[in-house]
């Protein structure tokens, strides 16, 4: 399978590659990894006139920190995050959910910025990212905004991202010491998750202090649960109470239907997960 | 057409392709590297895995252009003076292959396996090679094959 044809442009800057978008408008097409986009353009889901390819902007790749917020470039590949210590020290739930994308292949091409804006709900980026309350940095013709990953995803493959703009970097406030953990069903090896679900844990005196939960593809965005994230703070970190508090794992949730479980086996799934998580989370 | 500069198993080529080039097809087509081969052309069996700077990438899903300015190492090129690689070696003697339709793309992404985890466990083994679908069912003596190159050398 072939793409059909378009002009390509490589931009060595974010300046021109904003620039680019400008010119190309709704007809272009951002190349990040393309781990996701290749495999549209070559089944011919999408057909840009014009490919813009970030892959030789070297401003957007990397991991800083600023104070007591980590900085992600958006062209950082997963593999480049899952080696970085400053992501096993400070976000270890991104560390766990991105060591569960895909196969070692894809991780050493695809990256966190393309996968973000991409935003296929059943991809296991934009839950950890929501759970670590990141905010995500875009620039356009106006100059960079910020948007809360609560805001950033909008529906099924939409983001807060507008045409004219990119998005630059990540940057999720430190959750050094926290536990963390995903939980991912699959059918079958290095494939898209039925139901994932990440779960980052803070325990202090032997109680769970505080618990962030993201659950993947049980809507049409990444979603957070609330009520387990309520029921868990202040309380034990034994078995049972954590299964009480993860039974309401699906509440508020939408869930699709599909080949791989209607919507009710996709709300169980995500109680049990939910359990799992946050008991590998907290280490028991 | 987009003029490329890409060093191929330590050749240097210019070449000018379409954007739409997948690099696997540029190797194929345009340089004659007919060892990688083209699978599922939809990114899943890992036949077509080559390194890309030393990464292992599938060449279906990265275009030629991508390769622009690096450097990519296929089956034909990790052969040195005569003599095969070690992997290429233990999946001779481990019959690690029936058909060997998935062996160019087993051998390239168990050197990128070992190179990032010189002593892997057989479950780490199995897990590196998730990428990568070998439909004769012939996974145990793949296992087999890399963990022999593993215990030999310590990885590379």
């Amino acid at each position: 399978m072939i793409p059909a044809a378009f002009d390509y442009v490589a931009p060595t800057t974010v300046a021109d590659a904003l620039a680019a978008l400008a010119e190309g408008g709704d007809e272009a097409k951002v190349l990040a990894g393309g781990q996701s986009l290749l495999p549209i353009l070559r089944m011919r889901l999408n057909a840009p006139e014009t490919v813009i390819d970030l892959g030789k902007i070297e401003e957007l790749r990397g991991i800083s920190e600023d104070g007591d917020t980590l900085v992600i470039g958006a062209m950082t590949t997963y593999a480049d995050l899952l080696a970085s210590d400053l992501v096993t020290e400070h976000a270890a739930l991104l560390r766990a959910a991105i060591a569960e994308v895909a196969d070692p292949q894809i991780r050493h091409r695809g990256t966190i910025g393309g996968a973000l804006v991409h935003a296929d709900p059943a991809g296991d980026v934009g839950a950890p990212v929501l759970a670590l309350d990141a905010d995500l940095v875009i620039t356009g013709p106006g100059g960079e905004r910020t948007v809360a990953a609560s805001d950033f995803f909008e529906d099924l493959f939409t983001t807060a991202v507008g045409e004219d703009e990119l998005l630059t970097s990540i940057r999720i406030p430190k959750h050094t010491g926290w536990g963390a953990a995903y939980e991912k069903f699959v059918r079958v090896a290095h494939q898209w998750s039925i139901v994932a679900v990440a779960a980052t844990v803070k325990v202090a005196d032997g109680q769970i202090a505080e618990a962030k939960i993201g659950l993947t593809n049980m809507g049409s965005t990444p979603l957070r649960a609330a009520s387990v994230e309520a029921a868990l703070a202040g309380g034990s970190t034994d078995a049972a109470a954590v299964a009480a508090a993860s039974a309401s794992a699906a509440d508020g949730t939408n869930p699709p239907s599909d080949l791989n479980g209607d919507a009710d086996y996709r709300k169980h799934l995500a109680t049990v997960l939910t359990r799992r998580a946050v008991l590998a989370a907290v280490g028991s | 057409m987009t003029r490329i500069t890409v060093t191929v198993d330590g050749q240097k080529n210019v070449d000018d392709v379409e954007p739409r080039t997948l690099l696997v097809h540029y190797l194929r087509e345009t340089l004659g590297k007919v060892g990688t081969v083209v699978g599922c052309d939809t990114s899943n069996c890992g036949a077509c895995t080559v390194h890309l700077d030393g990464r292992s990438v599938k060449s279906c899903n990265v275009l030629a252009v991508q390769a622009d300015g690096h450097e990519v190492t296929t089956i034909e090129g990790i052969a040195a003076n005569g003599e095969l690689h070690p992997m290429q070696q233990a999946f001779h003697e481990c019959h690690a292959l029936q058909c060997g339709y998935c062996t160019p793309g087993m051998i390239m992404q168990a050197i990128d396996l070992l190179n990032d985890n010189p002593n892997p466990s057989e479950a780490e083994i199995r897990a590196g090679l998730e990428g990568n679908l070998c439909r004769c069912t012939g996974y145990h003596n793949i296992v087999k094959a890399v963990a022999q190159v593993a215990g030999q050398k310590g990885g590379e």
